[in-house]
């Protein structure tokens, strides 16, 4: 049974800490709008509205990045272009959409 | 013009290290060539927020703001003296070519002279449940401060094993970040016997006995000594279990982690290269060879900075400066009748008193084999690609893999791809313990091009 006390995968991780100014850039993550920040890496983007980037690809479990300057390579991910980016070295754009759950339109 | 000015001098790594080369090499009137993966100079340490992100430099970099503030003025003050090439990957080095992947697609740049000033990355290792999705690095969760102003959590445990834990408790603290444990996983002791030698770098020992001492102002005292790390979670970071020096256990609620256990060089570049490498007992991880002058066993690259031997970013700005200095001088003609012998002896000075503070600094901290002993058999150890610590232990008990290459053609560990730039060293160290053999014996892993991925469609064209 599931813990009902558990923090659930939908929740951000990732929180901002002072307001930034610049413009408010729209994405999609799975085909649901967000907003993010100009300047924004797509990393933040993402953690700033959910909990992980991808599914690993060898188990059941999910993965949200870990070392945040290109080493790692834990935070791949794939757009609807069908286009693969590290997410934590990628500026989010106005519409980029990137899919987590689906698979490729 | 003489043919030195037209030699082609690359730099590749635009951090401390990289820069202060950049800028001693045009000051003698060469124009290098500077490549970096990121947009804008700077490295991990002084790195500057993306274009629209910008912040006031002392809330970025507190002390180091002027320091921060003169380097990323080298670009300025150069103008097209420097040749800054943003936003490129070097994948591959190959006798004198470098291969490139930019914004617009691969391109190859031939070398007279190379200095590589890669850097490092967080030195990691496994801890039950560090794959959850909220178990970050230190350096991960000081980039997120820094780079986008944001905190990796809600409730935020910081864990470490070097000078890093101090300073990013102390920049998380003072940005607005909740930080609910603060834990060293060394011990206390060592850092009181090695004060002696800290002595030798007053400023940077006074910065540091600055950190802790706001730190614990703030409520947030570091907690020494503390063992048995343990993340919690359904299917991400709920909890955070150790247990202190005196055998206590706590569990505390957090939804973010920055854990790492000092620093690791990035010397792929260097291998690729085919610089000669030694085992550094201190660092635990084979290095490329660098002589005081910043001399690689290579006649035409030289190296500086973190990537080759852990230093800090003072010690990269002055290995950065030296290695350029040996460069001019191997160049000859008027450039090497130039080199300042006074600043060269004031350099090698320098860097032998920040040796003795380095000594004493690892002193201070000594490498936790407790969390490798604590590694449990179903642990992953290679994040890529899912390779548990009972795999690697069965290999090197049954399958005869008694050298690093061996455990990774029989296991996939280092094989995904980071490359081992995250797993190699916890490998290392486990296969070593497994064996009963110095960790030096059991070998390191031969760096394969890509040094990261790139797009094959695009390399095949």
């Amino acid at each position: 049974m599931p813990d009902p006390h558990a923090i659930p995968l939908a929740a951000p991780q990732f929180h901002r800490l002072a307001a930034r100014g610049g413009k408010t850039i729209r994405f999609t993550i799975d085909g649901l709008t967000h907003d993010a920040v100009e300047g924004d890496l797509l990393i933040t983007a993402i953690l700033t509205a959910r909990g992980s980037l991808r599914h690993f690809e060898f188990g059941e479990a999910d993965r949200a990045g870990f070392c945040l300057m290109g080493a790692c390579q834990d935070c791949w991910v794939t757009l609807a272009t069908g286009e693969r980016v590290r997410a934590c070295t990628t500026l989010v754009r106005a519409g980029m959409a990137v899919i987590i759950e689906g698979t490729l339109p | 013009m003489t043919a030195e000015r037209d030699a082609t001098v690359v730099i590749i790594g635009a951090g401390p290290a990289g820069l202060r080369a950049a800028e001693t090499l045009a000051n003698a009137g060469l124009r290098p060539i500077l490549i970096d993966e990121a947009p804008r100079i700077g490295g991990q340490i002084y790195r500057q927020p993306p274009m629209g992100a910008e912040r006031d430099p002392k809330s970025l970099y507190g002390f180091e703001a002027r320091k921060a503030a003169r380097l990323h003025g080298v670009l300025a003050r150069f103008g097209d003296r420097i040749d800054h090439r943003p936003e490129r990957l070097a994948w591959n080095i190959f006798e004198k070519t470098i291969d490139l992947l930019g914004p617009d697609g691969f391109e190859q740049i031939t070398f007279d002279r190379l200095i590589l000033a890669t850097g490092a990355m967080d030195r990691a290792l496994p801890f039950p449940g560090w794959t959850l999705p909220g178990v970050f690095t230190l350096g991960a969760a000081q980039i997120a401060l820094k780079a986008q102003g944001v905190a990796i959590g809600k409730r935020v445990a910081l864990i470490g094993a070097g000078p890093l834990l101090p300073l990013v408790v102390y920049q998380s603290l003072k940005a607005g970040a909740d930080v609910v444990a603060a834990l060293d996983v060394t011990p206390f002791g060592p850092k009181i016997d090695a004060f002696g030698g800290l002595l030798k770098a007053p400023a940077t020992l006074v910065k540091g006995l600055y950190y802790t001492a706001s730190n614990a102002l703030k409520g947030r005292p570091i907690i020494s000594g503390v063992r048995a790390i343990r993340v919690e979670g359904a299917t991400r970071v709920e909890a955070l279990v150790w247990r202190d020096a005196k055998g206590r256990t706590h569990r505390i609620a957090c939804d973010a982690i920055g854990a790492s256990f000092g620093l690791r060089s990035e010397t792929q570049l260097a291998d690729l290269a085919g610089c000669a490498f030694v085992f550094d007992a201190t660092a635990r991880q084979w290095l490329p060879d660098r002589a005081p002058s910043g001399r690689s066993s290579r006649p035409d690259v030289y190296l500086a900075g973190d990537g080759s031997a852990i230093g800090g970013a003072d010690v990269a700005e002055l290995t950065g400066e030296r290695a350029a200095l040996t460069l001019l001088g191997d160049l000859g003609g008027d450039l090497g009748m130039r080199t300042d012998e006074g600043r060269v002896t004031r350099l090698d000075k320098a860097l032998a008193v920040q040796r003795g503070f380095r000594t004493a600094l690892e002193a201070a901290y000594p490498f936790p084999r407790h969390i490798v002993s604590a590694i449990a058999d179903d642990e992953i150890v290679c994040r890529c690609e899912g390779v548990t610590a009972g795999t690697l232990r069965k290999a090197a008990r049954d399958r005869g893999a008694e050298e690093m290459n061996r455990l990774k053609a029989l296991t996939r560990c280092g094989m995904g791809r980071c490359q081992g730039r995250v797993c190699g060293g916890a490998a290392a160290e486990i296969l070593s313990q497994t064996l009963g053999r110095d960790i030096a014996e059991v070998g390191r892993l031969r760096t394969n091009s890509p040094i990261k991925p790139i797009p094959i469609g695009e390399a095949l064209t």
